[in-house]
C-alpha cells in the first residue's frame, strides 16, 4: 500500500473539528446525552451521541443544503476541513487524479422519511425533485465530488461499520492505479423516527438512560452501544505525490485485511477479526509484536466483546495484557459507517501526539486486556491497528504506521 | 505475474424470464419486457410502466423463512447467485479466499416504504410499534445485508462488500470484485448486483424529475434509447451474478472460462448530480483507462454495450464519449442498449449488462436496441436496431452513467482474446 494521510476533517459528538475533538477524546470526556433530534418518548433508546451546534450554513452551499440530507452536510463540511488541514487545493491536482470514496450505513434516511410522508400524505405529486439525489447512499460522494471538482475515481460502500475501513483499501487501490489523492471517509445522521424504528431491530442498542453508563464495552455491565451521528473525512495521497508537494505525511496506511463470519454470529467473529488483523499486518510487513496500540470495535455486547478479546489473545499470545487497547467511541457513541473512520482519524492523532486516548466511562474491564481507561497514556506509537465489525458479519482491520521507518529486530 | 480474472459462472433474474437461457432468448429475439406496473396500484403516477420480473421465490428454491427475511432484491440476488454458483461447479477449498461483492443503488427501499406505511397507519400518523414492522426491517436500512445473504449462500469467509454508486453500482461491483482478485486478496469472488425499486416512492421520485417515460398507453415500445421519439427511461428490476475466478485457479481445476474481466475504471463528472455534459469527457476518460488496463486498442473492441437509458441527455452524452475515444472507428463498432428490452434496473443493470456481454462473446451475437425506429439525428452510430446480429467478438466494452456524476467502464475479452 502506498497511501499517506495528509488531512483530517472530523465532525463528532465530542467535537466539531480536530481542535475540539482531540482534547475531548484525549481527556476521556463523555459526550453522550439524552436525545433531542427525535421525540424520545415512544423509543426505548434515549442516550445517543448527537453532534450539537452544527448547522450547514457556512459549510454547505445554500442551494445544496435543501437538496441534501444531514449526513451529506456532515460529509461536505468534513471534506472542507480535511482539504484545509492537508493544505491541498484540488485545482492543483491533475484532472481525473483526485477522487472520493465514502462508506454509508443509513444514507439520507431523514430526507427519505420526509418524502415518503409527503407521498403517503399528499400523493405522488408532493414528492420533491431532490428525493432522487438526497436519500441514496451515493449522495455524499456525489456532492463532495461536485463541490470540490473531483473528477477522479469515486466509490461508495455500504458495509455497516466495517465499511469505514474498507474505503481506505479502495482508495489505496485507486492510488496504486495512478490517482494522486483521494477523499476518504464516512458520515452518518441516523436520528429520525423511522430510522430509529429500523435500528431497534438490531437488538444491539443500549436502553440504559444514564449517559454515564449507557455504553460500557468490555465490562460486566455491557448491554449495547449508544448510536451516534457524525463521522470523518480524510485526505489520503500517494506517498510520492504528497512528498513532491512538500506535504506533511501524518501517517501511512500500511495494510488492510477483511473477512466475513456471518450476520450476527459474533461468536465466530473472533477468528474473523484475527484473520483480518493478520492479513493487515502481513500486508504492512509487520507482525503482531510491532503493534503499539489497538483501536477496538467495542460493540458492548457480551458475546461480541468476548470474541474481540479472544481475537486479541490469539493475535498477541503472552503479550496480550501488555498491548494498550482502547475504545474512545464509548465516550461519544457508534456512528455506524463513520465509527471506524473516526477511529482511523483518532489513531492518526494518537500517533502524532504520542498518546493513547482512554475508553471513557469504563473502569472495570472484565478481560485480561490492557484497556486504557481514565486519562490518556503517553506512548511512542509507531504502528496502530484499527478493528471494526459490521452487524452483517464483516470484520475489517487497518494498520497505520508513523511515517518514519521502523527498525526491525533491535527493539 | 499479473493475476487475471476469468468469468466461470453466470446467473440472472431479469424481466422477461428467469435464468440465463430465457434472458438470452429475450435479448436475441428483440422482444421487450416493459409493461404496465402490477407490483402496486400506479393510478395517479405520471409514469405507470415498468419492466417487472415474474419471480417465483419458491420455484427459485427459497423457503418461507428466507422469503420473510429477504427483501425482494435480495431474493433476486440469491437466485442469480445459485444459478451462477451451480454453473461454475466450484468446490472451494479455502472459504477465506472466497469473497462477495454486490451492488445496489437503493437497496431495501421497497421494504422501508412498506414498513413505514405499516407503522404509520398509511402515513396518516407517525407511531412506532415494532410489532407492526417486519422483524427484518433493520436489514433494509443498509444494503450490506445483500452481500451478506449471498455470502451465506456460498459459504464465503473472505471480504464481503456491497457497492452503492447509484446506477453504476452494477459495473462497479464487478470492477471492485476483479480488483480483489488482481490485488491477491481473493481467488474467487461472487460479483453482481440486484435491485427491486418498483415501489411508489421510487416511481414518484423519478416522476418528480421527469426522468421516466410516460408512454403509458404503449408500454412495449416505451424504452427507446437513441430514438428521436424517446421520452425517458422505463424503470426495471432484476439481478445478475458472475463468478469471477483467478485465471490460473480456473485453469488448474479445468473450469469452463466464458470470458475475462480485463479492465475497469470509473471517473466522475463533478458537474451535476443528475445532469450530463454534452461532451462525455469523463466517460471517455473511464473508457480509455479500462481499455489501457485491459491492454486493448480501439480496434480491438468489437461491441459496445451502451448505458442507453433513453433520456436525450444520456444518449447524446455517451455518443459523444464513444466518438471521443474511438474516432472514426466509432462508426464501425456496433453499439446497443438492452435497456430497450429489460428497462433500467438502476444499480442492478450494470451487472445484467455484463452478463449480456459475456453471452455476446460466447455466442458471437450482438443483442439489438429494440424500438429504434428513427434515430435521433445527433446519435449517428450503429445502434443495431431491432434485430440481433451475428459477429465474431473478441473484446467488448460496457459503460454506465449514474446519479452523482459517476461514469464507469468495464472491458471484457473472450477466450479468443485479441
Amino acid at each position: 500500500m502506498k497511501a499517506v494521510v495528509t488531512g483530517l476533517g472530523v465532525i463528532a459528538p465530542s467535537g466539531i473539528g480536530v481542535e475540539r475533538f482531540w482534547p475531548a477524546v484525549r481527556d476521556g470526556h463523555v459526550a453522550l446525552a439524552t436525545v433531542r433530534r427525535y421525540e424520545p418518548n415512544p423509543y426505548p433508546v434515549r442516550v445517543v451521541g448527537e453532534v450539537r451546534g452544527f448547522g450547514p450554513d457556512g459549510w454547505v452551499d445554500p442551494r445544496v443544503v435543501v437538496q441534501t440530507d444531514r449526513f451529506t452536510h456532515f460529509a461536505v463540511a468534513a471534506t472542507t476541513m480535511a482539504l484545509d488541514d492537508a493544505g491541498l487545493d484540488p485545482a492543483t491536482v491533475p484532472p481525473f487524479g483526485f477522487g472520493v470514496v465514502t462508506a454509508s450505513y443509513a444514507g439520507g434516511v431523514e430526507f427519505g422519511q420526509r418524502e415518503i410522508e409527503r407521498l403517503w400524505d399528499g400523493g405522488p405529486e408532493h414528492v420533491g425533485p431532490y428525493q432522487s439525489i438526497a436519500w441514496f447512499y451515493a449522495a455524499s460522494t456525489g456532492q463532495v465530488s461536485i463541490g470540490n471538482g473531483l473528477r477522479g475515481p469515486s466509490g461508495v460502500l455500504v458495509a455497516d461499520e466495517a465499511g469505514g475501513l474498507d474505503v481506505f483499501a479502495v482508495a489505496d487501490g485507486e492510488l496504486c492505479r495512478g490517482a494522486s489523492a483521494m477523499v476518504v471517509g464516512g458520515t452518518e445522521a441516523p436520528f429520525c423516527p423511522f430510522s430509529m424504528c429500523c435500528q431497534l431491530g438490531l437488538g444491539l442498542l443500549s436502553t440504559n438512560e444514564d449517559p454515564a453508563t449507557a455504553y460500557l464495552p468490555f465490562t460486566a455491565h455491557a448491554a449495547g452501544f449508544a448510536p451516534a451521528e457524525g463521522g470523518a473525512m480524510l485526505v489520503v495521497e500517494d506517498e510520492r505525490a504528497a512528498s513532491d508537494r512538500g506535504a506533511n505525511a501524518r501517517a501511512v496506511i500500511a495494510g488492510y485485511g477483511s473477512t466475513y463470519t456471518g450476520t450476527r454470529c459474533f461468536d465466530r467473529s473472533a477468528e474473523g477479526l484475527l484473520r483480518a488483523a493478520e492479513t493487515a499486518l502481513a500486508d504492512s510487513d509487520l507482525d503482531a509484536g510491532d503493534v503499539d496500540v489497538v483501536f477496538l470495535d467495542a460493540l458492548a455486547d457480551q458475546r461480541a466483546d468476548a470474541a474481540e478479546a479472544e481475537a486479541l489473545r490469539l493475535l498477541f499470545g503472552d503479550r496480550t495484557d501488555r498491548v494498550p487497547v482502547t475504545a474512545p467511541k464509548s465516550g461519544y457513541g457508534r456512528c455506524y459507517a463513520g465509527a471506524a473512520v473516526l477511529d482511523v482519524a483518532t489513531a492518526v492523532l494518537a500517533i502524532e501526539h504520542g498518546a493513547v486516548p482512554p475508553t471513557p466511562g469504563v473502569h472495570d474491564c472484565r478481560f485480561d486486556l490492557d484497556l486504557v481507561t481514565g486519562t490518556a497514556r503517553r506512548a511512542d506509537i509507531r504502528s496502530a491497528l484499527v478493528l471494526s465489525r459490521g452487524q452483517h458479519g464483516g470484520n475489517s482491520a487497518l494498520v497505520l504506521r508513523r511515517p518514519d521507518p521502523i527498525t526491525r529486530g533491535g527493539e | 505475474m499479473r493475476r487475471r480474472v476469468a468469468v466461470t459462472g453466470l446467473g440472472v433474474v431479469a424481466p422477461g424470464g428467469k435464468g440465463v437461457k430465457a434472458f438470452w432468448e429475450l435479448l436475441t429475439s428483440g422482444r421487450t419486457a416493459t409493461r404496465p406496473i402490477s407490483l402496486f396500484d400506479a393510478e395517479g403516477f405520471r409514469s405507470r410502466i415498468a419492466a417487472e420480473c415474474d419471480f417465483d421465490a419458491a420455484a427459485a428454491g427459497l423457503g418461507p423463512a428466507e422469503v420473510a427475511r429477504m427483501d425482494r432484491y435480495v431474493q433476486f440476488a440469491v437466485a442469480a447467485a445459485d444459478e451462477a454458483w451451480r454453473q461454475a461447479e466450484l468446490d472451494v477449498a479455502d472459504p477465506w479466499r472466497l469473497s462477495v461483492c454486490m451492488g445496489s443503488a437503493v437497496g431495501g427501499t421497497t421494504r422501508l416504504e412498506r414498513d413505514y406505511v405499516a407503522t404509520s397507519h398509511a402515513g396518516r400518523e407517525w407511531l412506532v410499534d415494532a410489532s407492526l414492522a417486519s422483524p427484518f426491517l433493520c436489514r433494509a436500512l443498509s444494503p450490506a445485508s445483500l452481500a451478506a445473504e449471498v455470502a451465506d449462500r456460498v459459504g464465503a469467509r473472505g471480504a464481503v462488500r456491497t457497492v452503492s454508486t447509484g446506477c453504476t453500482a452494477g459495473l462497479d461491483a464487478v470492477g471492485h470484485a476483479a480488483r480483489l482478485i488482481e490485488e491477491g486478496r481473493a481467488d474467487v469472488v461472487i460479483a453482481g448486483a440486484s435491485e427491486s425499486p418498483i415501489s411508489p416512492i421510487a416511481v414518484a421520485c423519478f416522476d418528480a424529475i421527469r426522468a421516466t417515460s410516460t408512454r403509458n398507453h404503449d408500454p412495449e415500445h416505451a424504452a427507446r434509447p437513441f430514438d428521436r421519439d424517446r421520452d425517458g427511461f422505463v424503470l426495471g428490476e432484476g439481478a445478475a451474478v458472475l463468478v469471477l475466478e483467478e485465471s490460473a485457479h480456473a485453469r488448474r481445476r479445468g473450469a469452463v472460462v466464458h470470458a475475462e474481466v480485463a479492465g475497469f475504471a470509473t471517473r466522475s463528472n463533478a458537474h451535476h448530480m443528475t445532469g450530463l455534459t454534452a461532451e462525455g469527457v469523463e466517460m471517455a476518460e473511464a473508457v480509455r483507462h479500462a481499455l489501457a488496463q485491459a491492454r486493448l486498442g480501439i480496434d480491438d473492441v468489437d461491441y459496445i454495450n451502451a448505458h442507453g437509458s433513453g433520456t436525450r441527455q444520456n444518449d447524446r452524452h455517451e455518443t459523444a464519449a464513444f466518438r471521443r475515444v474511438f474516432g472514426a472507428r466509432a462508426y464501425q463498432v456496433p453499439v446497443s442498449s438492452i435497456k430497450s428490452m429489460i428497462g433500467h434496473s438502476l444499480g442492478a443493470v450494470g451487472s445484467i449488462e455484463l452478463v449480456a456481454c459475456v453471452l455476446a462473446l460466447v455466442h458471437g451475437v450482438v443483442p439489438p436496441t429494440a424500438n429504434l425506429d428513427t434515430p435521433d439525428p445527433e446519435c449517428d452510430l450503429d445502434y443495431v436496431p431491432h434485430t440481433a446480429r451475428e459477429r465474431d467478438l473478441r473484446a467488448v466494452l460496457s459503460v454506465g452513467s449514474g446519479f452523482g456524476g459517476f461514469q464507469s467502464a468495464v472491458a471484457l475479452t473472450g477466450v479468443r482474446r485479441p
